[in-house]
């Protein structure tokens, strides 16, 4: 070990095929402090944690994205070849632990053969060998070690077992790096093949293969299975790619397959010595088959994903409640508290309608966004969500898109931000546009108190046929909407705006496993806080911005003294009377400040365009305030109609105001027709700039928010004015 | 002969030719769907709809209409 080595913290890289519990064993080999940063140049997730290897040896952990095989077509599934041979920028690991499902050996052997090929030292944990036990089937694991000449170690992830020899094999490896490179090589037989790979390996440059020619080798491999003309990826030398089309061309002018040679001479080493290791009864049906029998039954496996939506939706509405009104509450007891012991000011207004309010209407969301995060978790860790993709193919299709993309779309029911994060994982640029286009339109948790305000004041608690609630009922009816139009955006988007092929669909259907609370809760987490970062801090700013529209300028010339009226009613002798005629001229002095403020200009300014669909400039100024976060309308609301304080969409007072609006003419402004305008144009309009700042972050580029902006709001105004000026014509109100 | 896409329910065959697309091909055979592998169709879901296949102890599912590009040998 040279000096600097035996200094800087060793990196062991972990890596495997999805679904092999990779992220169990990453868990528990590290501590709960993780570094979630993203990989350069992409927006693909890097995390990083401490590997504690005893006293005397600290090292660093990076998870690899899972994946089938290095070969990649696109940036995003660059990451992985990057990660485990370290081109610059990258790190190269010193160690690469590669974590193997027992259960399905072959394929995961073929990733194994590939990081070996890289002459990376590697440790094999051998996870899922108590699923092999109950299966009745046998693995000799020694003679797996002997064939593939690296250390392999017995695993449970979910149970921790092996993970003390794991760690130990480990220290031993990255102390003796040769033990953990095999002395094997898989090389392929036919002449013309070597002589392609030869050629492509040397048109890398240096810093690619550290001046090895075997890691050139590999690398030459890895170009003639991932460049072509139509691939995404990023950084190929230019030299090679000409290389990789040059070789491709004459293999196929001498009628052979590059890819086919390759891709079979491995897994035909593989056949040859591995596939004999497995014994025991191999025929039988799993129980994941059994399940899947009824899961994936065309009518009732449909019948079942409704009928759980339905269990997350109203387990989100009735278990986070409790909690949402605690933390309500906390905040408005902090507001008062701080307006209690600190005189008036600009200063406290700011700390507690700016700051405090502006924490509270972040915060205000975790419980259902982490509740929402759990059960999708859930859902992922059983393996249910691939027939969740598996079902929803048939749909998804039609809008050329996978199934596999209304797994994002999910998520966007809990908040956006993450939901359009995690399409990072599509495969294609194209739908992976299409899909962050719609998410915004699912009904996220924001929109959630908006409707309950709405349908609570506008709607009668009546029941149709004793069964139906009208108030529940519309509830639904706006997710049910809101999902709709969301499907049918993505078809017209795929349509006209990103063209494309169809890409064939090929998804694995995962075995079904029992959930592993660790990694869901964490999964949880890592969401929740990819929340509170990127759209927390843009609610935060919003809010404050909000405020300065409200309060600003800080003296308005008023009409009316009210001082003088002040000093006017201090002379009254009754000290009850004076007391209610001075309170009311501060609320009077308040709202006629308010009324004058930038934000009231600006309500009034935009109260043309908003007037065709039944708002007045007071519902203006909440839709502005909507754009920090959605629920902003209604503390908006309750600043505008001059409500002290603890607005939320529970308040009856609030409730009462809003029946009692009245426009110019003395009819009553808030209707129930003016009121499903409303709500559609929530359902449809972009509100919400952290949506806006997450699309910019993830495209870089300006055009895209700008566009989903446009596009969002366009659809809004037209919906919502087609349904209040039709529902006029037909006589509702 | 036949392709995956009419196969039974439940039929094992052996893969004979893999074609369709080059980026497709390559991933269905790094998945270890080659030639001479075995493979059992396990469920289909509809007419046009998709279909599940268990290769080497896996189980992917893919469109009955990319299925066809998979020509196999009953056994």
């Amino acid at each position: 070990m040279t000096p600097a080595a035996a200094t800087a913290p060793a990196l062991v890289a972990i890596a495997g095929n999805p679904n092999v519990g990779k992220t169990s064993v990453f868990n528990r080999l590290t501590g709960l402090d993780l570094k979630v940063t993203n990989y350069p140049g992409v927006t693909v997730e890097r995390q990083e944690g401490r590997l504690d290897l005893g006293p005397h040896l600290q090292a660093r952990i990076l998870d690899v994205p899972g994946t089938y095989s290095l070969s990649s077509r696109s940036a995003e599934e660059q990451i992985a070849i990057s990660a485990i041979t370290g081109i610059p920028p990258y790190e190269r690991p010193d160690l690469v632990i590669m974590v193997i499902d027992a259960t399905q050996l072959s394929r995961n052997l073929y990733l194994l053969l590939q990081v070996l090929e890289t002459k990376v030292p590697t440790v094999v944990a051998l996870n899922m060998m108590d699923v092999v036990q109950r299966r009745r089937q046998r693995i000799d694991v020694r003679r797996l070690e002997a064939e593939i000449g690296v250390p392999v170690v017995e695993v449970s992830g979910n149970r921790g077992t092996g993970i003390d020899t794991l760690r130990a094999t480990v220290v031993e490896v990255l102390s003796h790096p040769d033990r953990g490179i095999p002395g094997w090589r898989w090389r392929p037989e036919h002449p013309a093949l070597l002589e392609d790979i030869d050629r492509v390996g040397r048109a890398f440059p240096e810093s690619w293969s550290g001046g090895d020619p075997e890691r050139a080798w590999a690398w030459g491999m890895w170009a003639l299975l991932s460049v072509d003309e139509s691939d995404e990826l990023e950084g190929i030398p230019e030299t090679v790619r000409r290389e990789v089309l040059d070789r491709i061309r004459r293999a196929e002018a001498e009628g052979r397959q590059i890819e086919t040679e390759v891709i079979q001479g491995r897994y035909e080493w593989i056949d040859e010595h591995i596939t004999g290791l497995l014994s025991g009864d191999l025929e039988s049906k799993t129980r994941t088959e059994h399940f899947d029998s009824v899961l994936l039954h065309p009518a009732w496996g449909f019948a079942l994903f409704l009928l759980v939506m339905a269990i997350v939706f109203q387990s989100l509405f009735s278990w986070a409640n409790p909690l949402i009104d605690g933390i309500d509450g906390a905040f408005s007891w902090l507001g008062t508290g701080i307006e209690g012991h600190l005189g008036p000011s600009l200063f406290r207004d700011f700390l507690v309608n700016g700051v405090i309010a502006g924490v509270g209407s972040v915060v205000v969301f975790l419980p259902q966004i982490l509740l929402l995060f759990f059960l999708i978790g859930m859902m992922e860790d059983s393996g249910y969500m691939a027939r969740v993709a598996f079902l929803m193919d048939r749909i998804m299709k039609r809008l050329g898109l996978h199934g596999r993309a209304f797994v994002p779309m999910l998520s966007g029911y809990a908040c956006a931000v993450p939901a359009i994060m995690a399409t990072r994982t599509m495969e294609r640029r194209r739908d992976r546009m299409v899909t962050m286009m719609v998410i915004p339109l699912m009904t996220c948790s924001a929109r959630l108190p908006v409707y309950t305000l709405l349908i609570a004041a506008l709607f009668p608690p009546r029941r149709i046929a004793g069964i139906f609630g009208v108030q529940s009922g519309l509830m639904v009816a706006m997710y049910l909407f809101s999902t709709v139009v969301a499907l049918i955006a993505a078809g017209v988007l795929g349509r006209f705006v990103f063209k494309g092929q169809n890409v064939p669909l090929l998804m694995e259907l995962p075995p079904y496993r029992v959930p592993h609370w660790g990694s869901v809760v964490r999964m949880m987490w890592q969401r929740a806080s990819l929340f509170l970062n990127e759209a927390g801090r843009v609610i935060l700013l919003c809010t404050i911005g909000l405020w300065i529209l409200l309060s600003f300028p800080r003296h308005p010339v008023l009409d009316v003294d009210y001082d003088a009226l002040r000093t006017e009613v201090g002379a009254n002798p009754d000290s009850n009377a004076r007391t209610l005629a001075l309170g009311e001229l501060d609320a009077r002095e308040s709202s006629d400040r308010f009324l004058r403020s930038y934000g009231a200009r600006l309500g009034h300014f935009i109260e043309p365009v908003i007037e065709p669909l039944g708002f007045d400039w007071k519902v203006g100024i909440g839709l502005i305030g909507a754009f920090a976060a959605r629920e902003v309308f209604i503390s908006t609301l309750g600043v505008v109609y001059g409500i002290e304080s603890g607005v939320d969409e529970h308040s009856s007072t609030l409730r009462e105001k809003i029946r009692a609006e009245v426009r110019a003419d003395g009819s009553p402004l808030y209707t129930p027709l003016m009121g499903l305008s409303l709500m559609i144009f929530f359902a449809l309009s972009c509100q919400c700039m952290s949506t806006l700042a997450a699309v910019y972050r993830e495209t870089k580029t300006i055009r895209w928010p700008l566009f989903l902006f446009a596009y969002m709001t366009t659809l809004a105004w037209t919906v919502s004015f087609a349904v209040y000026q039709g529902g006029l014509l037909l006589g509702l109100r | 002969m036949t392709c995956l896409s009419d196969l039974p329910v439940g039929a094992r065959a052996r893969v004979v030719e893999i074609g369709g697309e080059r980026n497709f091909r390559r991933r269905l055979m790094e998945l270890g769907l080659l030639p001479g592998t075995p493979v059992r169709l396990v469920r289909k879901a509809d007419i046009g709809g998709i279909l599940e296949v268990e290769v080497r102890g896996c189980h992917l599912s893919l469109r009955q209409a990319e299925a066809r590009h998979l020509v196999l040998q009953p056994s």
